[in-house]
């Protein structure tokens, strides 16, 4: 099934596209009002929650040219030295900007 | 425990605090909202339809992976497959504020959930480890973030000669290097090291082996099972976090 990308059909896709989001804002949570929090879920919940940050950076910096590897590496050992996320995320766009300008 | 009673004491002045501590992030996110914009009028879009799926979609991954599909006709399943499965993670962070979010009444936990998205979302968990129950941060973290994406959406659409090319300045980098911050922010415990192995190397492998888009939501899952078998000790202020919301 297709959709042409008329003023109406494109209106339809946006609110495709946000009924599907909204299921994912949602889901997550409507799902877990039917689970008991124990401490073993908690500390699924807990572990997943940091794994979820791992996960998209990895395969990010794997993925991803010689700029964005060095915005990675730049930011972590920022934040590492003066543990403020601001200055780091700075610090990490320049170094992708300088490599990709080098580069 | 009673239903009708929600424990966890919502504070406004707090929403307000939490929309300026990521304002200076967010000036970032106009950036990337502008290339969204752009990127929008050249597959096709009006200024107005762009501005209206950020208003309405508000979750900018997926509406660029939207945009690979947009031509003449759009082919219905696979673009909600495809936003779907990048969104897929939303699944995973609202379950894992369902501690705090289950203390809250219904309408204003889905209320809250309107405006989850990575940053502010990556600030919530990492302060729940920290101890601390910030669901605050969802709103005034959310409106704001959301605010510079429209915003951004609307710059980048209507002036696109302005940011030809964001990645020149780095910008398709802001969320990655946002969340490697947090991350980074947190106690590294043996049991955190190992959880963060496996999510890497699972989260890699799935991305070179499963289909497109899923890697996130492997990663994560696979993490998360580790937690499962070793419980994480119990944190003073984990178990006084009635008392610890208070504590700014």
């Amino acid at each position: 099934m297709t959709i042409e990308t008329t003023p109406v059909g494109v209106l339809i896709l946006i609110v495709l596209m946000t009924l599907v989001t909204l299921i994912t804002r949602f889901g997550g949570v409507f799902a877990m009002s039917f689970v008991k929090i124990s401490p073993r879920v908690e500390s699924f919940i807990n572990a997943m929650a940091s794994s979820v940050l791992i996960a998209i950076i990895v395969p990010m910096a794997v993925a991803g040219d010689a700029g964005a590897l060095a915005a990675l590496v730049a930011t972590a050992i920022t934040m590492l030295a003066i543990r403020k996320p601001l200055p780091a995320i700075s610090v990490g766009l320049v170094a992708a900007a300088l490599v990709r300008y080098l580069g | 425990m009673s239903a009708h009673t929600y424990s966890y004491q919502f504070q406004p002045h707090k929403v307000r605090a939490e929309f300026f501590r990521l304002l200076p992030i967010s000036l970032f996110v106009v950036a990337f909202g502008a290339a969204f914009g752009l990127a929008a009028t050249q597959s096709g879009l009006s200024p107005f339809q762009s501005i209206l799926m950020s208003f309405t979609v508000f979750a900018g991954a997926s509406q660029f992976g939207a945009l690979d599909l947009w031509g003449t006709e759009v082919s219905v399943i696979p673009m909600m497959v495809v936003v779907f499965a990048i969104n897929a993670r939303h699944l995973l962070m609202g379950a894992s504020l369902y501690p705090m979010l289950k203390d809250v009444s219904p309408a204003r936990r889905y209320g809250l959930l309107l405006f989850l998205t990575d940053a502010n979302w990556a600030v919530s968990a990492q302060d729940y480890q920290n101890g601390r129950r910030n669901l605050e941060v969802i709103l005034g973290g959310g409106v704001v973030l959301w605010l510079a994406w429209v915003l951004g959406t609307a710059f980048g659409a209507y002036f696109s000669g302005l940011l030809q090319n964001p990645k020149a300045f780095g910008l398709d980098m802001v969320l990655g290097c946002f969340l490697l911050s947090m991350v980074l922010g947190g106690k590294a415990t043996p049991r955190v090291v190992v959880v963060w192995l496996v999510a890497g190397v699972t989260s890699l492998a799935a991305w070179k082996w499963l289909p497109a888009n899923m890697h996130v939501v492997v990663g994560a899952l696979a993490g998360g099972a580790v937690g499962l078998f070793w419980l994480e000790p119990r944190v003073a202020g984990n178990s006084e976090q009635e008392g610890a919301g208070h504590d700014h």
